[in-house]
């Protein structure tokens, strides 16, 4: 077997961790937390392995020594590297408060990742470095921030749990944010879920597309399927805002308790935040300097970069402000991560779109 | 009563200085306005930007919204009066929050740990209590070496009924925060020293020449202001740099060269920089580039001084002044010289230099060739013809003509990435080491006596957020009581971070206690 295959059982475990961790929310049964944790634990081997393996292809391919070759060379090895640090980050978390219910907050993300790479159709192949990338800052720059991103991935789950437990009222501001994140999450998830059988199960289009990504929904050639698409997300938000209290009457039952989510985020972002400046911010800057000769340059990627990093500086202050416990400061830090994301994905997708004469799709 | 209400006035200003609110308004602020600054292309051709904004507001509103943008500074926003003005007020936050409460912390610092009394020690976050047996003095021995065994230094002092241990560690910590906090100001003052006292320029050096000035700014020029730039830069680079020399050739004093060599963007280096040799190196067979290397010499009061290849992520450095290995092409009309090296069958290998057309002879022998053709990249058609398949020396070639004895003999294309193609039937071999003279190495030149206090400032900022995030100030007292036939222990803790991590540490100092009370019997 070689790394592809691994790579297809650890997608498979994880998505499957996630159904069955949702499931286990629903019904509470032991036997079904316990299954879910093994089939994570089973898909988290399997990913170990095979990024063991495409490592050393790596190192086979281009010879340039073991270090070089560390998998972190493109968006497609990144992304599996932010879903092994993130099942890592989970696991650690599971075995320290004993509790399972995490799970269905954090394997999702996980299954996100995952989803994107199929249907945005990355390239997954191995490329030789171009001279640019071929630098020791680059690597540690692109594993740290990576490494950060999984933290803040977390504190954005544990800060999304503790404002459905906190909250009440539907007309509570927190309350409106966590449904309509939550209900725009779920909606995504299931789109890309949709594209994925669309187009990769059911029909294979005759002509090559390289990306699906919402090719049968929001970007889909028939106007009807667009308008039905964003009625379809406005009615699950709406969905979520209006039976949320379903979701924290189970949580209730998980007997987890506000202080521990409010800990965990922030230990999250303590973990999160200073290997972010590090490695995103700063070994980003040495890089840029060796290379080209400017340790900053405000293009867009360097700037959503800053933002994040000003977004979870407000979040580490909104702490000290007195009346912003709780809440409110979980709102920074679900916003953090979102914004983290858009840093990740976003600027890729959507900016260098709006820069580049020609579309995308 | 003037002076009062002016006092109040900056009390108030000062006061909003010092408040974390205003770092988040200040936080808020620098992130909106940077997300637009991500959005319109910085820099860019108006059409560029009116184009974006279409994409997002439409097509009839583009232009005044345009035009309202670029009036507020939006198209070079980073370097706006106002996004300065925000960095400024950040910085004065940063600084004025922490003259604030620095007082505080530094007495937290400094002061040294007393004993509790009775009531205090009930009252602090982390408590626990055990039984000994034995005399307080034995117990405090014990205690002193287990508190000891943990990193703590102990005071000790005499109570009534027996003792009180104190200590503490990581005093210093509290400082952390602020040390993270001036690394920002470190950062901001390195960047700001590189912007005014630095410069950023451009350099398209070609094999075998050399250059005493970089260009700063490719701005748009009228077609005499173009001539006259290039007649300059002739000038300059005849004279080797030599102001006084460039200006006697072009007939101006040397104050008015001066003001045209900035005017046009043209930086004396105060020293040479020569491009010996540029090379692409491919991954295998493939046009993937795997290296760009130039070979440069620094020449300094006409001595060579300094030589180093460079490539991408491995610049070089002279004098403050660093050349990066950034973009190369081909120089336009260049006559190559050809590099080939010869080995007769059985002979030692010869290097010779050829022009298009030249010949050679394959020494003791009557083989000559001439060098007949030249491809960058050479590949061949469906029909077998060859063509050159892009614009750069993806792989070069030479077309050779062999004669034996003055009559033709064959004739066929040497490739220099294919060293294969060198073998002649005879067992001589020919092969193309390089054509010299016709690409150029673009280099980036920067100058910025900033970098280094950046350099210091992230250090700085590294340490301060390592010593913010994971590591505490923590106190920990002991008191020794003794009780009838036993000495009863009370232990104290707090500490400002992480309490379980200090917790656990109290707890093993309390199994090992217990341990030696065992080992006691
Ligand atoms: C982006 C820039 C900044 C960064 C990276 C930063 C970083 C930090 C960090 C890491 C902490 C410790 C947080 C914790 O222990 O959880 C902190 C605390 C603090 N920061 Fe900042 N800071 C920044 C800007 C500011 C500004 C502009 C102010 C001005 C008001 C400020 C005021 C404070 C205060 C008052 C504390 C609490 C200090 C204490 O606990 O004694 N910070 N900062």
């Amino acid at each position: 077997m070689d790394s592809s295959s691994f790579f297809g059982i650890s997608t498979i475990a994880y998505i499957l961790a996630m159904i069955i961790y949702i499931i286990y929310l629903a019904f509470r049964k032991t036997r079904i937390g316990i299954a879910a944790t093994t089939i994570t634990i089973v898909g988290f081997i399997s990913q170990t392995l095979a990024i063991a393996m495409r490592w050393k292809e790596f190192n086979d391919l281009s010879g340039m020594g073991f270090l070089r070759s560390v998998p972190l060379t493109n968006l497609y090895e990144s992304m599996i590297f932010f879903v092994w640090c993130l099942i890592l980050g989970y696991l650690i978390i599971e075995f320290k408060y004993k509790n399972r219910s995490f799970g269905a907050f954090v394997t999702p993300i996980a299954g996100l990742a995952l989803a994107f790479i199929d249907i945005s159709g990355m390239s997954k192949d191995i490329h030789p470095l171009v001279p640019a990338l071929q630098s020791n800052w680059l690597l540690a720059h692109v594993m740290m921030s990576f490494i950060a991103y999984a933290a803040f991935a977390l504190s954005f789950s544990t800060g999304l749990m503790y404002l459905i437990l906190t909250t009440e009222k539907r007309n509570e501001s927190g309350y409106i944010f966590w449904t309509f994140i939550l209900g725009t999450f779920v909606m995504l998830l299931f789109l890309m879920g949709i594209d994925f059988f669309t187009f990769r199960v059911a029909v294979k289009p005759d002509v090559f597309i390289k990306s699906y990504m919402f090719r049968a929904s929001f970007l889909n050639p028939s106007i009807a399927i667009k308008i039905l698409s964003w009625i379809a997300m406005m009615a699950i938000i709406v969905i979520v805002w209006r039976y949320g209290s379903f979701l924290k009457m189970v949580m209730d039952k998980f007997g987890i308790s506000a202080e521990t989510l409010d800990e965990i985020t922030y230990k999250s972002i303590a973990v999160g935040f200073p290997v972010f400046t590090l490695g995103g911010l700063i070994f980003g800057a040495i890089w840029a300097d060796q290379a080209w000769g400017t340790y900053w340059s405000w293009d867009p990627k360097e700037t959503w970069s800053l933002i994040t990093w000003f977004v979870y500086a407000f979040y580490l202050h909104s702490r000290m402000v007195r009346g912003w416990r709780g809440k409110k400061v979980a709102i920074v830090a679900v916003t953090g991560f979102v914004v983290a994301m858009f840093t990740y994905v976003g600027v890729n997708l959507l900016l260098s779109g709006l820069h580049s004469y020609g579309d995308i799709k | 009563m003037e002076q009062e209400k002016n006092k109040t006035f900056i009390d108030k200003i000062w006061d909003l200085f010092a408040s974390v609110k205003f770092a988040i308004i200040i936080f808020a602020l620098i992130s909106l306005t940077s997300v637009v600054g991500t959005i319109l292309e910085q820099k860019a051709e108006p059409a560029k930007n009116i184009q974006i904004l279409s994409k997002i507001f439409g097509e009839s509103l583009a232009p005044t919204l345009y035009n309202i943008f670029d009036k507020i500074g939006f198209m070079d926003m980073y370097h706006s009066w106002w996004f300065l003005t925000l960095l400024i007020l950040f910085s004065a936050n940063i600084v004025i929050c922490s003259i604030e409460r620095l007082p505080r912390i530094w007495k937290m610092v400094r002061e040294p740990i007393s004993p509790l009394t009775e009531e205090h020690l009930e009252k602090v976050s982390i408590k626990r209590e055990l039984i000994l047996r034995g005399k307080p003095e034995k117990v405090k021995d014990f205690v002193i070496s287990a508190i000891k065994g943990a990193g703590f230094k102990v005071i000790e002092s005499k109570e009534d009924k027996g003792y009180q241990l104190y200590s503490q560690k990581g005093s210093f910590t509290r400082l952390g925060v602020y040390i993270t906090h001036s690394s920002i100001l470190l950062i901001l003052i390195g960047a700001f020293i590189g912007i005014f006292l630095g410069f950023k320029g451009f350099l398209p050096l070609p094999e075998g020449m050399s250059s005493p000035v970089v260009l700063l700014h490719n701005d748009s020029l009228t077609q005499t202001e173009a001539h006259e730039k290039e007649m300059i830069l002739n000038a300059i680079w005849t004279s080797s740099g030599s102001i006084s020399s460039s200006s006697a050739t072009l007939g101006m004093d040397e104050n008015t060269l001066k003001a045209k060599m900035h005017k046009y963007g043209i930086q004396p280096l105060g020293f040479t920089i020569r491009c010996d040799d540029f090379d692409v190196y491919f991954y295998g067979s493939s046009d993937l580039p795997k290296e760009y290397k130039s070979w440069l010499t620094v020449i300094d009061g006409g001595k060579e001084v300094l030589k180093k290849t460079i490539g991408v992520n491995d610049p070089l450095a002279y004098k403050s002044i660093t050349f990066y290995q950034a973009s190369y092409g081909m120089v336009p009309n260049a006559q190559g010289k050809f590099i080939l090296r010869i080995t007769p069958k059985s002979g030692a290998p010869e290097i010779k230099q050829l022009n298009l057309g030249e010949r050679f002879i394959i020494s003791g022998t009557t083989m000559e060739g001439t060098i007949r053709d030249f491809s960058r990249a050479l590949s061949f058609d469906k029909q077998g013809r060859p063509i050159t398949y892009a614009e750069m020396m993806n792989n070069p070639a030479v077309f050779i003509d062999f004669k034996e004895g003055g009559k033709e003999k064959y004739s066929g294309w040497i490739l220099k990435r294919h060293p294969i193609t060198a073998k002649l039937p005879e067992g001589h071999t020919v092969e193309f080491i390089d054509i010299w003279g016709v690409q150029y190495t673009g280099l980036q030149v920067r100058k910025d006596p900033g970098v280094w206090i950046v350099y210091l400032g992230c250090i700085v900022m590294s340490i301060g957020l390592f010593i913010a995030f994971f590591m505490s100030h923590r106190k920990l007292w002991v008191r020794i009581a003794e009780e009838k036939n036993s000495t009863k222990v009370i232990i104290g803790a707090t500490t400002n971070k992480n309490r379980a991590a200090f917790e656990r540490k109290i707890n093993k100092i309390i199994t090992l206690l217990s341990k030696k009370q065992e080992g006691e019997k």
